[in-house]
């Protein structure tokens, strides 16, 4: 195998869901945390990927697949959530959105 | 004279993925933020290709890069800027101090536990013939070993869809009551 070894996958996709979790954690967009939701499951992705190159089996490449088709699916239903919040001409901002809060 | 050059290609890509990782976190317009996430998927390929996953670094392009950024951006231009948040103030400052710990703490363990137990592992990789990570292998995969994961995912696609429809078609029909 060429090039770097694993470790220095595994710590870009370490740095890479830090930042996702970051965004997550820090905006108040929900636009915004989809798409840091979206980093973070491409950093599971990366390990997944260099996982199984490392083993030498497919598996990984195929849990990583499944992840996509997954990450589809979320994006689905919360762009959708999002769509319905902005008919209703709510402001997007998490913090402001806690008609569900008990 | 391969091995430099693909250590510089993974440097390249590794950067472009940090930074437009940054870059998505930190804008306040989303459709910026959603720009930068096209750019970080594309580099993100390309280190699939440097660990031979040819497959999955086309439908990366394909699925993410293409489908889902196209429906971000989309939405995104449908809903307008309505948002007038500057990108830091998420809240209380002891929420964003919590939130820096966290994320240096899920570093730090990473880390820790990488160079403490899996060094030595890490650095032998197996020998792979020209075939993996080709269609023909994943598809072999996915249609004996994976069969179950092929089909319940056919399942979750098709329950988002209905699902996006519900929630798409719920709210024109309260809003034109409204009207």
């Amino acid at each position: 195998m060429h090039g770097p070894d694993i470790q220095w996958y595994v710590v870009l996709s370490a740095l890479l869901f830090t930042t996702g979790a970051l965004g997550v954690m820090l905006r108040r967009n929900p636009l915004i945390i989809l798409l840091s939701v979206e980093i973070m499951l491409n950093s599971a992705n990366l390990l997944l990927i260099a996982m199984s190159r490392l083993h030498g089996g497919e598996d990984g490449q195929i849990f990583a697949i499944s992840v996509m088709a997954v990450a589809a699916a979320e994006v689905v239903v919360g762009l959708g959530l999002i769509v319905a919040l902005g008919r209703r001409n709510v402001e997007l901002d998490v913090d402001k959105l806690r008609t569900l809060r008990g | 004279m391969a091995n430099f050059l693909v250590w510089v290609v993974w440097f390249f890509a590794a950067f472009a993925c940090l930074a437009s990782a940054l870059a998505v976190v930190s804008f306040s317009n989303p459709f910026y933020s959603a720009l930068a996430l096209i750019g970080n998927l594309a580099s993100l390929a390309v280190l699939y290709l440097l660990l031979s996953g040819e497959f999955v670094a086309a439908g990366q392009v394909l699925v993410y890069g293409g489908a889902v950024m196209v429906m971000f951006l989309f939405v995104i231009a449908y809903l307008g800027d309505r948002t007038d948040e500057s990108p830091w103030s998420g809240g209380p400052s002891w929420q964003i101090v919590g939130a820096i710990l966290a994320g240096g703490a899920i570093l730090a363990e990473v880390c820790v536990v990488v160079g403490l137990k899996a060094g030595g592992f890490l650095s032998k990789p197996q020998h792979v013939g020209r075939s993996f990570g080709s269609p023909e292998a994943l598809g072999r995969a996915f249609l004996t070993d994976h069969l179950l994961a092929f089909e319940v995912t056919s399942i979750v696609l098709l329950v988002a869809a209905v699902g996006g429809v519900v929630l798409g078609s719920h709210t024109r029909r309260e809003s034109d009551a409204r009207a």
